[in-house]
Protein backbone atom coordinates (compact mmCIF):
# COMPACT_ATOMS: atom_id res chain seq x y z
CA UNK A 1 0.00 0.00 0.00
CA UNK A 2 3.22 2.48 0.91
CA UNK A 3 6.21 2.04 -0.27
CA UNK A 4 7.87 3.74 3.22
CA UNK A 5 5.67 0.62 4.57
CA UNK A 6 7.94 -2.27 6.03
CA UNK A 7 4.79 -4.76 6.83
CA UNK A 8 2.83 -5.35 3.78
CA UNK A 9 -0.53 -6.56 6.46
CA UNK A 10 -2.78 -4.13 7.68
CA UNK A 11 -2.32 -2.74 10.96
CA UNK A 12 -3.77 -4.68 13.43
CA UNK A 13 -6.46 -3.17 15.33
CA UNK A 14 -7.68 -3.08 18.87
CA UNK A 15 -5.61 -3.08 21.68
CA UNK A 16 -3.25 -6.25 22.78
CA UNK A 17 -4.56 -6.49 26.02
CA UNK A 18 -8.34 -5.92 25.87
CA UNK A 19 -9.07 -6.71 21.69
CA UNK A 20 -11.33 -9.89 21.50
CA UNK A 21 -9.15 -12.46 19.38
CA UNK A 22 -10.11 -14.40 16.41
CA UNK A 23 -10.00 -13.53 12.64
CA UNK A 24 -13.82 -11.66 13.20
CA UNK A 25 -12.27 -9.83 15.89
CA UNK A 26 -9.31 -8.79 13.61
CA UNK A 27 -11.07 -7.42 11.05
CA UNK A 28 -13.60 -5.61 13.10
CA UNK A 29 -13.32 -2.48 10.37
CA UNK A 30 -14.68 -4.51 7.55
CA UNK A 31 -17.94 -4.85 9.60
CA UNK A 32 -17.52 -0.91 10.86
CA UNK A 33 -17.57 -0.18 6.91
CA UNK A 34 -19.97 -1.95 6.08
CA UNK A 35 -22.09 -0.21 8.56
CA UNK A 36 -21.12 2.82 6.68
CA UNK A 37 -21.98 1.39 3.42
CA UNK A 38 -25.50 0.43 5.31
CA UNK A 39 -26.31 3.86 6.55
CA UNK A 40 -25.66 5.23 3.00
CA UNK A 41 -27.78 3.18 1.53
CA UNK A 42 -30.73 4.06 4.32
CA UNK A 43 -29.96 7.58 3.67
CA UNK A 44 -30.40 7.24 0.23
CA UNK A 45 -33.37 5.42 0.32
CA UNK A 46 -35.20 7.58 3.45
CA UNK A 47 -33.44 10.81 4.00
CA UNK A 48 -35.13 13.42 4.40
CA UNK A 49 -35.52 15.84 1.10
CA UNK A 50 -35.91 19.18 2.99
CA UNK A 51 -33.19 21.43 2.86
CA UNK A 52 -31.01 21.21 6.04
CA UNK A 53 -31.01 23.89 8.62
CA UNK A 54 -28.53 26.19 7.03
CA UNK A 55 -30.44 26.01 3.34
CA UNK A 56 -33.48 26.68 5.43
CA UNK A 57 -32.32 29.89 6.56
CA UNK A 58 -31.22 30.77 3.59
CA UNK A 59 -34.29 30.63 1.79
CA UNK A 60 -36.36 32.59 4.34
CA UNK A 61 -34.00 35.02 3.76
CA UNK A 62 -33.55 35.41 0.52
CA UNK A 63 -29.76 34.30 0.15
CA UNK A 64 -30.19 30.88 -1.19
CA UNK A 65 -29.39 32.17 -4.48
CA UNK A 66 -26.05 34.05 -3.60
CA UNK A 67 -24.85 30.36 -3.75
CA UNK A 68 -22.60 29.69 -6.89
CA UNK A 69 -21.49 26.21 -8.08
CA UNK A 70 -17.58 25.84 -8.99
CA UNK A 71 -18.88 22.43 -11.49
CA UNK A 72 -15.91 20.39 -9.79
CA UNK A 73 -17.66 17.39 -8.56
CA UNK A 74 -17.66 14.55 -10.68
CA UNK A 75 -20.27 12.86 -8.88
CA UNK A 76 -22.32 16.32 -8.60
CA UNK A 77 -25.44 16.22 -5.52
CA UNK A 78 -24.40 12.79 -4.45
CA UNK A 79 -25.39 11.50 -8.16
CA UNK A 80 -23.88 9.33 -10.65
CA UNK A 81 -24.11 10.74 -13.64
CA UNK A 82 -26.77 8.92 -16.13
CA UNK A 83 -27.91 6.88 -13.72
CA UNK A 84 -31.56 8.59 -12.33
CA UNK A 85 -33.28 8.48 -8.84
CA UNK A 86 -32.56 6.42 -5.58
CA UNK A 87 -29.96 4.02 -7.13
CA UNK A 88 -28.06 6.43 -8.35
CA UNK A 89 -27.53 8.18 -4.45
CA UNK A 90 -26.84 4.61 -3.64
CA UNK A 91 -24.01 4.28 -5.84
CA UNK A 92 -22.29 7.70 -5.21
CA UNK A 93 -23.01 6.93 -1.61
CA UNK A 94 -20.77 3.55 -1.44
CA UNK A 95 -18.54 4.95 -3.66
CA UNK A 96 -18.33 8.36 -1.60
CA UNK A 97 -17.92 5.82 1.65
CA UNK A 98 -15.10 3.61 0.05
CA UNK A 99 -13.14 6.74 -1.58
CA UNK A 100 -13.56 8.89 2.65
CA UNK A 101 -12.38 5.61 3.86
CA UNK A 102 -8.94 5.01 1.35
CA UNK A 103 -8.53 8.73 1.99
CA UNK A 104 -8.07 8.94 5.64
CA UNK A 105 -6.80 5.29 6.21
CA UNK A 106 -3.67 6.44 3.75
CA UNK A 107 -3.62 9.72 5.79
CA UNK A 108 -3.32 7.84 8.68
CA UNK A 109 -0.82 5.44 7.33
CA UNK A 110 1.40 8.42 6.03
CA UNK A 111 1.51 10.11 9.71
CA UNK A 112 0.59 8.01 12.52
CA UNK A 113 3.59 7.01 14.67
CA UNK A 114 5.02 3.19 13.81
CA UNK A 115 6.71 0.52 15.95
CA UNK A 116 9.38 0.70 14.53
CA UNK A 117 9.99 4.63 15.27
CA UNK A 118 9.62 4.43 19.02
CA UNK A 119 11.26 1.12 19.34
CA UNK A 120 14.25 2.15 17.49
CA UNK B 1 -28.38 -4.30 -13.44
CA UNK B 2 -27.90 -1.11 -12.68
CA UNK B 3 -30.83 -0.28 -14.66
CA UNK B 4 -33.23 -2.39 -13.10
CA UNK B 5 -32.52 -1.34 -9.79
CA UNK B 6 -32.88 2.45 -11.17
CA UNK B 7 -36.44 1.59 -12.20
CA UNK B 8 -36.96 1.13 -8.16
CA UNK B 9 -36.58 5.03 -7.89
CA UNK B 10 -38.55 5.74 -10.36
CA UNK B 11 -41.00 8.28 -9.10
CA UNK B 12 -39.04 8.79 -6.00
CA UNK B 13 -37.66 12.72 -5.69
CA UNK B 14 -34.32 13.12 -6.24
CA UNK B 15 -31.52 12.33 -4.12
CA UNK B 16 -30.12 14.41 -1.29
CA UNK B 17 -30.40 18.02 -1.45
CA UNK B 18 -27.41 19.85 -0.94
CA UNK B 19 -26.08 20.25 2.50
CA UNK B 20 -23.05 22.38 2.87
CA UNK B 21 -22.52 26.26 2.03
CA UNK B 22 -21.82 27.09 -1.38
CA UNK B 23 -19.22 29.69 -2.91
CA UNK B 24 -20.92 33.44 -2.87
CA UNK B 25 -22.65 32.95 0.94
CA UNK B 26 -19.65 34.65 2.26
CA UNK B 27 -17.53 37.21 1.78
CA UNK B 28 -14.08 36.88 0.03
CA UNK B 29 -12.24 38.50 3.40
CA UNK B 30 -14.19 36.62 5.58
CA UNK B 31 -14.04 33.46 3.53
CA UNK B 32 -9.95 33.92 3.63
CA UNK B 33 -9.62 35.09 7.42
CA UNK B 34 -11.92 31.14 7.54
CA UNK B 35 -9.43 28.92 5.26
CA UNK B 36 -6.30 30.60 7.53
CA UNK B 37 -8.45 29.25 11.18
CA UNK B 38 -9.06 25.77 9.40
CA UNK B 39 -5.14 25.68 7.75
CA UNK B 40 -4.11 26.81 11.03
CA UNK B 41 -5.88 23.85 13.25
CA UNK B 42 -4.98 21.63 10.30
CA UNK B 43 -1.02 22.39 10.31
CA UNK B 44 -1.56 21.77 14.29
CA UNK B 45 -3.72 18.76 13.96
CA UNK B 46 -0.89 17.12 10.95
CA UNK B 47 1.73 17.69 13.72
CA UNK B 48 0.09 16.50 16.86
CA UNK B 49 -1.14 13.83 15.06
CA UNK B 50 2.11 12.86 13.71
CA UNK B 51 3.92 13.05 17.05
CA UNK B 52 1.42 11.07 19.28
CA UNK B 53 -1.25 8.91 17.08
CA UNK B 54 -1.02 5.47 17.17
CA UNK B 55 -0.41 2.92 13.74
CA UNK B 56 -3.13 0.43 15.46
CA UNK B 57 -5.92 3.43 15.28
CA UNK B 58 -5.26 3.85 11.58
CA UNK B 59 -8.64 1.36 10.65
CA UNK B 60 -10.52 3.41 13.21
CA UNK B 61 -9.60 6.44 11.85
CA UNK B 62 -10.75 5.39 8.29
CA UNK B 63 -14.39 3.69 9.51
CA UNK B 64 -14.78 6.94 11.76
CA UNK B 65 -14.72 9.02 8.56
CA UNK B 66 -16.78 6.42 6.59
CA UNK B 67 -19.46 6.32 8.56
CA UNK B 68 -19.53 10.30 9.35
CA UNK B 69 -19.92 11.11 5.40
CA UNK B 70 -22.43 8.26 5.06
CA UNK B 71 -24.29 9.85 8.11
CA UNK B 72 -23.68 13.34 6.93
CA UNK B 73 -25.81 12.23 4.18
CA UNK B 74 -28.89 10.90 6.04
CA UNK B 75 -30.95 14.47 6.52
CA UNK B 76 -33.64 13.92 9.11
CA UNK B 77 -36.96 15.92 9.26
CA UNK B 78 -36.79 18.01 12.11
CA UNK B 79 -39.55 20.79 12.36
CA UNK B 80 -40.97 23.40 9.59
CA UNK B 81 -40.13 21.88 6.23
CA UNK B 82 -35.87 21.46 7.96
CA UNK B 83 -34.46 18.84 7.98
CA UNK B 84 -31.06 18.30 9.50
CA UNK B 85 -28.05 15.91 9.44
CA UNK B 86 -24.86 15.01 11.64
CA UNK B 87 -21.93 16.86 12.01
CA UNK B 88 -19.57 14.38 13.43
CA UNK B 89 -16.76 16.37 14.83
CA UNK B 90 -17.48 15.34 18.61
CA UNK B 91 -18.15 11.98 17.59
CA UNK B 92 -14.35 11.88 15.77
CA UNK B 93 -12.88 13.61 18.64
CA UNK B 94 -13.95 11.04 21.21
CA UNK B 95 -12.92 8.30 18.99
CA UNK B 96 -9.43 9.75 17.85
CA UNK B 97 -8.94 12.84 19.80
CA UNK B 98 -9.08 16.41 18.53
CA UNK B 99 -6.26 16.42 16.24
CA UNK B 100 -7.39 13.06 14.02
CA UNK B 101 -10.67 13.98 14.43
CA UNK B 102 -10.32 17.51 12.57
CA UNK B 103 -8.38 15.27 10.03
CA UNK B 104 -11.10 13.00 10.06
CA UNK B 105 -13.70 16.16 9.26
CA UNK B 106 -11.51 18.42 7.11
CA UNK B 107 -11.28 14.91 4.82
CA UNK B 108 -15.11 14.23 4.87
CA UNK B 109 -15.90 18.05 3.91
CA UNK B 110 -13.22 18.22 0.88
CA UNK B 111 -14.31 14.75 -0.15
CA UNK B 112 -17.92 16.44 -0.54
CA UNK B 113 -17.03 19.43 -2.12
CA UNK B 114 -14.35 18.23 -5.17
CA UNK B 115 -16.40 15.21 -5.56
CA UNK B 116 -19.91 15.69 -4.34
CA UNK B 117 -20.14 19.19 -5.76
CA UNK B 118 -21.56 19.92 -2.03
CA UNK B 119 -20.08 22.89 -0.42
CA UNK B 120 -17.82 25.01 -1.98
CA UNK B 121 -14.31 25.47 -2.58
CA UNK B 122 -13.48 29.41 -1.51
CA UNK B 123 -15.78 29.13 1.74
CA UNK B 124 -14.33 25.29 2.52
CA UNK B 125 -12.07 26.60 5.10
CA UNK B 126 -15.41 28.16 6.57
CA UNK B 127 -17.35 24.77 6.41
CA UNK B 128 -14.52 22.82 7.84
CA UNK B 129 -14.30 25.15 10.71
CA UNK B 130 -18.06 25.41 11.59
CA UNK B 131 -18.83 21.75 11.26
CA UNK B 132 -15.18 20.38 12.04
CA UNK B 133 -12.72 22.38 14.17
CA UNK B 134 -15.80 23.48 16.62
CA UNK B 135 -16.75 20.21 17.58
CA UNK B 136 -13.81 18.53 17.34
CA UNK B 137 -11.53 20.95 19.22
CA UNK B 138 -13.91 23.50 20.86
CA UNK B 139 -16.61 20.14 22.08
CA UNK B 140 -13.65 18.03 22.39
CA UNK B 141 -12.82 20.22 25.56
CA UNK B 142 -16.50 20.61 26.46
CA UNK B 143 -16.65 16.58 26.81
CA UNK B 144 -13.42 15.99 28.49
CA UNK B 145 -14.53 18.91 31.37
CA UNK B 146 -17.94 17.03 31.42
CA UNK B 147 -16.21 13.73 31.79
CA UNK B 148 -14.62 15.41 35.03
CA UNK B 149 -17.47 16.62 36.28
CA UNK B 150 -19.55 12.85 36.20
CA UNK B 151 -16.74 11.15 37.87
CA UNK B 152 -14.14 10.09 34.54
CA UNK B 153 -14.76 8.84 31.07
CA UNK B 154 -15.39 5.53 31.71
CA UNK B 155 -18.79 6.59 33.45
CA UNK B 156 -19.54 10.25 31.73
CA UNK B 157 -18.43 9.22 28.05
CA UNK B 158 -22.27 8.90 26.42
CA UNK B 159 -23.95 11.98 28.59
CA UNK B 160 -20.53 14.08 28.10
CA UNK B 161 -20.65 13.15 24.83
CA UNK B 162 -24.64 14.17 24.11
CA UNK B 163 -24.15 17.44 25.31
CA UNK B 164 -21.19 18.46 23.72
CA UNK B 165 -22.42 17.17 19.91
CA UNK B 166 -25.97 19.51 21.11
CA UNK B 167 -23.67 22.51 21.79
CA UNK B 168 -21.03 21.81 18.36
CA UNK B 169 -23.93 21.78 16.57
CA UNK B 170 -25.46 25.10 18.13
CA UNK B 171 -22.42 26.61 18.29
CA UNK B 172 -21.35 25.87 14.76
CA UNK B 173 -24.45 27.04 13.34
CA UNK B 174 -23.49 30.58 15.26
CA UNK B 175 -20.30 30.70 13.69
CA UNK B 176 -22.08 30.35 10.43
CA UNK B 177 -24.30 32.70 11.14
CA UNK B 178 -21.72 35.56 12.61
CA UNK B 179 -19.33 34.97 9.10
CA UNK B 180 -22.64 35.03 7.21
CA UNK B 181 -23.52 38.65 8.83
CA UNK B 182 -20.02 39.50 8.65
CA UNK B 183 -19.95 39.15 4.68
CA UNK B 184 -22.68 41.20 4.77
CA UNK B 185 -24.82 38.10 2.81
CA UNK B 186 -27.49 38.93 5.80
CA UNK B 187 -28.49 40.81 8.55
CA UNK B 188 -26.45 39.46 11.46
CA UNK B 189 -29.03 39.39 14.12
CA UNK B 190 -32.01 38.04 12.10
CA UNK B 191 -29.17 35.50 10.90
CA UNK B 192 -28.42 34.88 14.45
CA UNK B 193 -31.68 34.05 15.53
CA UNK B 194 -32.67 31.82 13.09
CA UNK B 195 -29.43 29.75 12.75
CA UNK B 196 -29.86 28.72 16.40
CA UNK B 197 -33.26 28.76 16.42
CA UNK B 198 -33.07 25.74 13.93
CA UNK B 199 -30.17 24.21 15.31
CA UNK B 200 -31.42 24.07 18.78
CA UNK B 201 -33.87 21.06 17.50
CA UNK B 202 -31.07 19.82 14.72
CA UNK B 203 -28.46 19.47 17.92
CA UNK B 204 -30.78 17.16 19.66
CA UNK B 205 -30.20 14.76 16.44
CA UNK B 206 -26.83 14.99 16.56
CA UNK B 207 -26.88 14.20 20.54
CA UNK B 208 -28.60 11.07 19.73
CA UNK B 209 -26.56 9.37 16.79
CA UNK B 210 -23.40 10.64 18.62
CA UNK B 211 -24.69 9.19 21.76
CA UNK B 212 -26.02 6.13 19.95
CA UNK B 213 -22.96 5.26 17.79
CA UNK B 214 -20.51 5.67 20.91
CA UNK B 215 -22.95 3.26 22.65
CA UNK B 216 -22.57 0.54 20.25
CA UNK B 217 -18.89 0.79 20.21
CA UNK B 218 -18.85 0.60 24.17
CA UNK B 219 -21.55 -2.69 24.12
CA UNK B 220 -19.42 -4.26 21.02
CA UNK B 221 -15.65 -3.15 21.52
CA UNK B 222 -14.99 -0.92 23.97
CA UNK B 223 -11.24 -1.80 23.25
CA UNK B 224 -11.76 0.66 20.62
CA UNK B 225 -11.77 3.57 23.28
CA UNK B 226 -8.14 3.11 24.37
CA UNK B 227 -6.65 3.37 21.22
CA UNK B 228 -7.07 7.43 21.50
CA UNK B 229 -4.75 7.51 23.73
CA UNK B 230 -2.61 4.34 22.92
CA UNK B 231 0.98 5.40 22.88
CA UNK B 232 3.25 3.14 20.34
CA UNK B 233 5.56 1.63 22.84
CA UNK B 234 8.85 -0.36 21.97
CA UNK B 235 7.41 -3.96 20.55
CA UNK B 236 6.84 -6.33 23.14
CA UNK B 237 7.57 -9.17 21.32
Amino acid sequence: MSETTPSPTPTPPGTPDRAPKGRLARYWWVVGLAIAGGVAILAATFASRDPDGLNAVAIDQGFKGAGTDPGVGVLPGYTIPGLDGTASTIVAGVVGVAIVFLLVFLLGRLLARRRKDTAA
Amino acid sequence: MLASIGGFGVGLAPGPVQMHAPDGFLSLPIAAIMWALTLVAIVVSVKKTNETFDERAIPLMGVTAAFIFAAQMFNFQVIGGTSGHLLGGVLAAVLLGPWAGTLVMAAVIAVQGLVFQDGGLVVMGANIFNMGVVGTMGGYAVYRALCGVLGGEQRGRIPAAGVAAWLSVVAGATAMAIELGLSGTTDVAVALAAMAGIHVFIGIGEALVTMAALAFVQVSRPDLFHLRDARMLPAAA
